[in-house]
């Protein structure tokens, strides 16, 4: 329960503390800078340290599909988009009450406030028997059997949201 | 509870999900752009699999049902990511502004 500091778990416990750091910093920076692209590369950052996180709960493969989709094609997505439709910084005044930022920042601490107050006093009973180890055969065995109708649900909905951005992204393209 | 020994307790897994929860939910409220706020949305979508894996990992019985739940909420992140960005990139054409008081037109 107490590991050295020295030993292989104190390492992997420093590595998960500094996971939390990244995570915590990434999202910090997310909503806090002030140009978008920085906010992107904080969400990126953020997301590497949810990954590790991912990695400590012994899940290799969603660890690399969060690398993969979030990191490797959501901020590239999201930094297009920066690029296609960011306003001039100087033009960025803002035009809202005073009092937003504050009241968001006293909601947003109370839900967090009261998620880790349920999180600190529940109890949680561990199930009896695990059925498999979870590891990526087991999760690639029941994505295809258990799983496959949702599987195959799933690539059509990426599909459609393929063509719908098309069309969207299209529309009144060429009167501009 | 040692502090090198926090990546074995359930516990720190609902606190780290809950504050990504209350960072996007902020930044959800508090942006002014468009981009700002789906960026937000994305915090709060890992907050709910950060909670997810934990519960598959610590007590569900069969402990792929939270890496596949997880790898859909993925999935359809990607999607919304996508629906979205292109949503704002028209809005953006028609308005030259992706400020979400300039649009606030849009309402009923």
């Amino acid at each position: 329960m107490n590991p050295p500091i020295t030993s292989a778990d104190g390492l992997a416990g420093i590595v998960f503390l500094v996971m939390l750091l990244v995570t915590g910093a990434g999202a910090m920076i997310a909503v806090n800078a002030e140009r978008t692209i920085r906010a992107v590369a904080g969400l990126a950052l953020c997301f590497v340290g949810v990954a590790g996180i991912y990695y400590f709960l012994q899940s290799p493969f969603v660890a690399l599909m969060e690398m993969l989709i979030y990191v490797g094609a959501v901020c590239v997505v999201l930094v297009f988009a920066v690029m296609l439709a960011e306003p001039h910084p100087e033009q960025q005044v803002s035009k809202r009450n005073a009092l937003v930022g504050g009241l968001s920042f006293i909601t947003a601490g109370m839900l967090t406030w009261g998620l880790v107050a349920l999180a600190k006093g529940a109890t949680w009973s561990t199930a009896a028997v695990r059925m498999n180890e979870g590891t990526m055969r087991d999760v690639g065995l029941s994505l295809l059997t258990t799983y496959s109708m949702v599987f195959e649900l799933v690539s059509v909905v990426l599909l459609v949201a393929i063509i719908g951005s098309l069309v969207l992204g299209r529309a009144g393209r060429s009167k501009a | 509870m040692n502090i090198l020994d926090l990546s074995n307790h359930l516990q720190t897994y609902l606190v780290i999900g809950a504050f990504l929860f209350g960072i996007g939910f902020y930044g959800l409220l508090q942006r002014q752009t468009l981009i700002g706020m789906l960026i937000s949305a994305e915090l709060i979508l890992a907050g709910a699999s950060v909670n997810f894996m934990a519960f598959n990992r610590f007590v569900a019985p069969d402990p792929t049902v939270g890496q596949i739940f997880t790898l859909f909420i993925m999935a359809i992140a990607a999607a919304e990511a996508a629906i979205a960005l292109s949503i704002v990139i028209a809005v953006y054409r028609n308005y030259k502004t992706i400020d979400t008081v300039d649009v606030a037109d849009l309402e009923g």
